[in-house]
């Protein structure tokens, strides 16, 4: 216990954490810093390219193995389930409406790939490294969340309005797209590619991914300081307890499928998160009478940076305590 | 040079209804619009800005068309359907244009 205590004090004495806490805070003393939205799509865009490229080099290097399927499988089966624990939760935590409860449950079935990123980084500077085809496990949970809370909403009664065209850009969205490409690119030329981009997509990376928590940080704070009101104690305590939840059930899927202690901190790490690029405007689209202030604050407010500060650090220690490491 | 006189609608619609409403005005033949980017504002659901946001879920776009007045109510019923349920703003105002026979 005491070693999972040090390390997360570690994780919090390091750029990535701090640049974090640096947006958090300017955006609550209300500076006038800001990243412009171009800036920050192009700084998303390369590390989602980045990330994916790594972890197809990871699987040109080490193959193709039967934990794959099973960890393609488990990652599916985790992001359709976890929205209806989360549904439950908050019926119990909070006096959502059923709109808002489903709308919430999606964002925790699916993922923030910013936060799998965070949590690679972090296990790059301890030595350990995951599964490359993780990152294809992060492009499986994007989605189906999406689909468990239309289910609910619609076995409930609600409204939702669902398209053709909505499952077409749950599927094909910019963030799936890059990270699915970058990841067959990379699995595709394998170390030969890598020694051609690695000045671009190694050395950078780990400033790029400061400047891009330092916006991550301006956006949560700027979303704290504007929803006071929105959100209450119970929703908040859910936006704390939820990723503990999911985490476990990250863990025992990925002790049951063998996975390393770095795969298996990035699969707990996956369970834990809550989208805020793909699920919130699939839920504008579908869901629209549901608060975007309330969804977005749990998100991005409230259980992004707990997984940051606290939530990797924990996870890393677990997994590498029972995974084996 | 002569005037003519026009109906310049204005809709404020979410980031991630735009391709609906855009795919909606084709439908009903309104060829011509432009889209703007907004950059922040303050409604009903609070302040909000585009700075550093990534996601289509949060943040607003403008559409614009300017349209003969005999138009106008073809353009509306179908821009409605779409932003009805949805954040956003309509307007209608009187205007003027030239060289008509591009409207």
């Amino acid at each position: 216990m005491a070693d999972i205590f040090s390390l997360a004090a570690g994780n919090l004495i390091s750029p990535i954490i701090l640049s974090f806490v640096l947006g958090v805070a300017a955006a609550l003393a209300r500076s006038d810093l800001t990243i412009p939205e171009a800036v920050a799509k192009g700084m998303s865009i390369y590390l989602l390219f980045a990330i994916g490229f790594k972890g197809g080099i990871g699987v040109a290097a080490h193959g193709v193995d039967v934990k794959l399927v099973g960890t393609l499988v488990a990652a599916g089966v985790l992001s359709f389930g976890l929205p209806f624990i989360a549904f439950g939760l908050l019926g119990f935590m909070t006096k959502l409406t059923t709109l808002e409860k489903a709308a919430v449950a999606a964002h925790y079935g699916s993922i923030s790939i910013v936060t799998f990123v965070a949590a690679t980084s972090v296990l790059e500077t301890q030595g350990l490294v995951a599964e490359g085809y993780m990152v294809a496990a992060a492009a499986v949970m994007e989605a189906p969340a999406i689909l468990s809370a239309l289910w609910i909403v619609a076995t409930k009664g609600g409204g939702a309005y669902a398209t053709k065209g909505l499952y077409r850009e749950i599927l094909l969205n910019g963030s799936i797209v890059l990270l699915v490409g970058s990841f067959l690119i990379g699995a595709i030329t394998g170390q030969d590619g890598l020694n051609q981009i690695a000045p671009f997509i190694v050395a950078p990376f780990q400033g790029v991914l400061c400047l891009f928590l330092l916006d991550m940080g301006l956006v949560a704070g700027r979303g704290l300081r504007d929803s006071r009101g929105e959100v209450g104690g119970g929703a908040i305590a859910f936006g704390l307890l939820m990723p503990l939840v999911g985490s476990a059930f990250g863990l025992m899927a990925a002790l049951a499928i063998g996975l390393s202690p770095g795969g298996a901190a990035l699969f707990m790490t996956l369970s834990a998160s809550a989208s805020y690029i793909a699920v919130p405007a699939a839920m504008r689209v579908a869901l629209p009478e549901a608060k975007p202030s309330i969804y977005l604050t749990l998100s991005l407010g409230v259980t992004f940076p707990f997984n940051l500060t606290v939530g990797i650090p924990l996870y890393t220690a677990i997994s590498t305590t029972l995974a084996g490491g | 040079m002569q005037r003519h006189k026009a109906k310049r609608v204005e809709i404020i619609i979410e980031a991630a209804l735009l391709s609906r409403l855009t795919d909606a005005l084709q439908s009903a033949d309104v060829s011509g619009y432009t889209v703007l980017p907004v950059k922040g504002g303050s409604g009903r659901s609070g302040p909000w800005t585009r700075d550093g946001q990534i996601s289509r879920g949060s943040g607003m776009f403008a559409v614009i068309c300017l349209i003969r007045p005999e138009r106008l109510d073809g353009l509306l019923e179908v821009a409605f359907e779409v932003v009805e349920k949805h954040i956003g703003v309509v307007s209608i105002t009187d205007t003027e244009i030239l060289r008509s026979e591009r409207f």
